[in-house]
């Protein structure tokens, strides 16, 4: 298929308009079924058992008494999971995760599970599993585990990206190295250099929704799944593996999903609650409690950060260098990698080098939370930035405008630039009022600028067009934020014809071919790209079925508006067809009239903001207050612009919420002592005012209608320009997230201490 | 454990069901009733998202049990709307877009139909502190709190 997906700089009817959604009805009414929402007959009740040690080996399970309670069904441990990984180390990392093999490597580890008629006879069985745990020492902070004296916790490790592999092993799991240039040299020329360590704390995504889902396998081999996922075709390929079932005898159903934000792109119960039907022969329904999510879902990384920036008194940055220390979790990941990647993104450097380490902990497996180790990097970089600024006498919005990233700039992660938003937001921000209004006592202000990579990745759509002219769009991106409006708007577009004749729906692994899962902000851009193509190949059909019924060549038909017209001027005599009146004759030119489309998305656009953020700060008592908030951000093309607005909003909340007052906190026995909502205070309404948004549109050269990803990178910059602000509140440089009342009043008095 | 006997009415209809003395109201509403509406967010009354109306009381249903339903009045989201007609505070969070994945939806339109019942004309900060019992991860609230602000108004209107 010939599908040009460069951007075409047309004029749009539907693009740009703020329709209902389609899936708006049943989630005002309650009628929209999320995970926990679906029953099937017979059903169990799954429960899982989680070890309460930070590290223990696991002698032996017993699960005798729990398998004799009457009403248990199944009792499963890792002995009913073999290993058929077969030498794939990442999926063996998610086995064990799912169900710990040989040692619970967190608190809240899964270590057994059971299906049982009720949950109270679910639960009564956990607490007949008897384990015998041997409780080894633990580590769960970042720079901790890096000490060479640190519990080792898995000793397969030896650091890789080094030189020369270690002799010994170590929680290291990983060195990587970005940059170009010579950052010595560039020091060297630098009149001003800003050098200072940070620190950030373990964050959840704090979707509202736990975990969720309902497994059947059946006695023919075949099973069902249905699962609040941000990825049904990725679960379905990990689930089908670790199961040992065939992918296409699996079928997997998105249910609504109630937030994911990165967090729900990662199997944990699902595996489990397979096999719980599996050798209880009937279907399980496994939800987790909010204490679980915590405890064993998500988290994104801690992180220990070293930052130094020089500059000449100009302005002008000659050298950045950055060593970025992420926690993984008990497993092997990327999180610092891609730290690394992202922390000088945003600026035109002739040298720079970042230094990224992966560090194991004790913690749950980290996982990808919106602009995955962007927020941490930018606050650390931003937080320099803004201090060298200073130093050398200039205003931080044109230290970063004189520094910013243009078309043609070299990445400090490597690639070249095409057009980019970062200038503009920066710019938008300089002759934005709130830059301009007043400040009272005890009041900052901060800016802070925020990149992310975006993602296209592998897509698969059907637009069917029914006889009486409506269009049925199936897409496989789970639909996390409004993105079926999106999507049905573009359909609307590229057809011609009006929005409420679409209706875009998710369609599960067995009615569509492979989708990547919605992450890297590629649901929209994606799937809409998906669309315009399969809405063309329908074109195309509508376009021979009005020449059948004309009786003329398909080559003097043309796609206009919504209708087919002849052209030329043999044909003036012909009116036009809509789709309606082609559609109502498909029985008799052919039958259904249907357009497909599959593609791998490349050229996903990268993505800058710039925040504004004013903060009043009580000195007595060292509590924030959020008094002002301004996102302007690069959206490319915003296909429903209200949407578009509510992702800017929803993650400058999370970085408030993250900047402020959320962290997991540990005892020294290793257990996470606030997994719940009341001691991990996710902010609430009184805490936040309005958000202000701004959408700049620099179109992506890569999509027909110039869209880029927008969902992430409203998290990245907050955490920087609170920061900036409650610094710029206080006079003392906050380097340690999240700024409660208990750190900002150390930093005072270790100030007035001198 | 034998089950406790419950005569309630749930949205002006006359219920009846048995359920364990250490059962939930949320547990009630979803697993025996089918009303899945309300969600578990956290179980421990921190989230809102299985916020009901009991004899004029917000509560969260999480911690009521199913047995001190016998004889109140609940209203729940399934019951907001009358036939085809969306409430107000439903039409204007579809128009206001204040829902993305909309998963605390049902408990922010209780909370919200309770605080106007009680506060017709609330200012932004009444309404900030009247849902702050409600948890939301995805809008940041803003989108809500204009939400509300423009049902008020409609509701005044329509009164007059």
């Amino acid at each position: 298929m010939n599908f040009d997906p460069r951007y075409s700089g047309r004029s749009f009817s539907s693009v740009g308009t703020r329709p209902i959604r389609p899936d708006g009805v049943d989630k005002v009414t309650g009628r929209a079924r999320y995970g926990a929402d679906f029953n099937m007959a017979g059903q169990l009740v799954g429960r899982v058992l989680r070890s309460p040690h930070a590290h223990a080996v696991i002698r032996k399970i017993d699960t005798s008494k729990a398998e004799k309670l009457a009403g248990v069904k199944a009792v499963i441990t890792a002995a009913d999971l073999p290993d058929l990984t077969d030498g794939d180390a990442a999926m063996y990392d998610i086995l064990d995760n799912c169900m710990a093999r040989k040692k619970a490597l967190y608190d809240g580890h899964a270590v057994a599970a059971v299906a049982a008629i009720d949950a109270r006879t679910a639960r009564q069985a956990l607490k007949l599993i008897e384990v015998d745990y041997e409780v080894l020492p633990h580590v769960t902070d970042v720079d901790e585990a890096m000490k060479h004296s640190a519990p080792l916790i898995n000793d397969a490790i030896f650091t890789e990206g080094l030189e020369e592999k270690p002799v010994k092993p170590s929680n290291v799991y990983k060195r990587t190295q970005y940059g170009h240039g010579d950052v010595h040299q560039g020091f060297a020329e630098a009149d001003m250099i800003v050098e200072r360590s940070f620190k950030t704390e373990q964050t959840h995504q704090g979707y509202i929704e736990p975990h969720a889902c309902v497994a059947s396998v059946n006695p023919d081999g075949t099973a069902d799944l249905w699962v609040c996922t941000q990825g049904h075709f990725v679960y379905r390929q990990h689930c089908a593996q670790l199961l040992g079932l065939e992918a296409s005898k699996l079928r997997v159903t998105s249910s609504e999903i109630g937030g994911g934000f990165g967090g729900k792109t990662h199997v944990w119960a699902e595996p489990v609650a397979l096999a719980l039907s599996r050798k209880a022969g009937r279907p399980v329904k496994l939800v987790m409690t909010r204490d679980e999510v915590f405890r064993a879902s998500g988290p994104t990384s801690a992180t220990s950060i070293d930052v130094k920036i020089g500059a000449r008194n100009d302005g002008t940055i000659t050298a950045a260098e950055a060593t970025l220390r992420y926690s993984c979790g008990p497993y092997a990941g990327m999180w610092a990698e891609i730290g690394a990647m992202t922390a000088f993104a945003c600026y035109k450097l002739e040298n720079v080098k970042t230094v990224g380490y992966e560090v194991l902990v004790n913690r749950p497996k980290t996982a990808a939370y919106r602009a995955p180790s962007a927020p941490m990097a930018a606050f650390a970089v931003e937080s320099a930035v803004d201090e060298l600024a200073k130093d050398i006498g200039m205003d931080p919005v044109d230290f970063r405008i004189k520094n910013a990233a243009q078309e043609g700039t070299r990445a400090s992660y490597g690639p070249v630039y095409g057009p980019i938003g970062i200038g503009p937001t920066l710019e938008a921000v300089k002759n934005h009022p709130h830059m301009k209004a007043p400040l009272k006592q005890n009041q900052g202000r901060g800016m802070a600028c925020g990149f992310w990579f975006n993602f296209g990745g592998q897509t698969c759509t059907d637009l069917n067009i029914g006889m009486d002219g409506s269009v049925s769009l199936a897409v496989g991106t789970v639909d996390v934020g409004g993105s079926r409006a999106s999507l049905s708007l573009v359909a609307a577009e590229e057809l011609g014809i009006d929005y409420s004749q679409v209706k875009a729906v998710v369609a599960d692994t067995s009615s569509l071919g492979y989708n990547d899962m919605t992450d890297g902000s590629r649901g929209t851009f994606s799937s809409s790209m998906a669309t315009i193509s399969a809405a063309r190949n329908a074109i195309k059909v509508l376009r021979e079925r009005a020449a059948q019924m004309w009786d003329i060549p398909v080559d003097d038909v043309v796609w206009e508006k919504g209708h087919a017209v002849a052209k030329g001027e043999k044909h003036g005599n012909l009116g036009k067809l809509s789709l309606k009146e082609i559609a109502a004759q498909s029985g008799k030119t052919g039958g259904p009239i249907a357009g497909h489309s599959e593609l791998v998305a490349d050229g996903a656009g990268v993505s800058f903001a710039t925040h504004i953020c004013d903060i009043e700060v009580d000195p007595e008592t060292g509590s924030t207050r959020v008094i002002r908030y301004t996102v302007v951000q690069d959206a490319g093309k915003a296909v429903h612009p209200t949407y578009v607005e509510g992702q800017y909003q929803g993650g400058a909340a999370q970085g408030i919420g993250w900047a402020l007052n959320e962290e997991y906190i540990y005892g020294k026995d290793g257990r996470l002592q606030n997994p719940g909502f009341l001691d991990y205070r996710i902010p609430v309404c009184s805490d936040l005012p309005m958000i202000d948004t701004q959408i700049l549109e620099i179109p992506n050269p890569n999509h027909p209608y110039g869209v880029r990803g927008v969902g992430e990178t409203s998290i990245v910059p907050p955490l920087a320009a609170i920061a900036n602000a409650v610094s710029n509140a206080v006079g003392v440089r906050m380097t340690h997230i999240p700024m409660s009342p208990p750190r900002i009043l150390a930093a005072l008095e270790a100030e007035r201490e001198g | 454990m034998a089950g406790v006997a419950v005569s309630t009415t749930i949205n002006g209809d006359h219920v009846e069901y048995l359920c364990q003395p250490d059962e939930t109201l949320l547990d009630v509403l979803r697993d025996r009733l089918g009303l899945t509406g309300a969600k578990e967010g956290c179980g421990t009354g921190d989230c809102g998202a299985c916020s009901v109306i009991v004899d004029d009381r917000l509560v969260c249903s999480c911690l009521v049990l199913g047995a001190e339903a016998e004889g109140r009045q609940i209203e729940t989201i399934e019951g907001m709307a009358h036939g085809d007609q969306l409430h107000p505070l439903q039409q204007k969070f579809l128009e206001h877009a204040a829902l993305q994945c909309g998963i605390c939806t049902p408990g922010f339109l209780i909370a919200a139909k309770d605080l106007l019942a009680k506060n017709p004309d609330p200012t932004e900060e009444e309404i900030r502190f009247g849902l702050a019992g409600n948890l939301c991860r995805c809008t940041g609230y803003d989108k809500i709190v204009r939400a509300v602000q423009d049902a008020a108004n409609v509701m005044k209107e329509g009164s007059r």
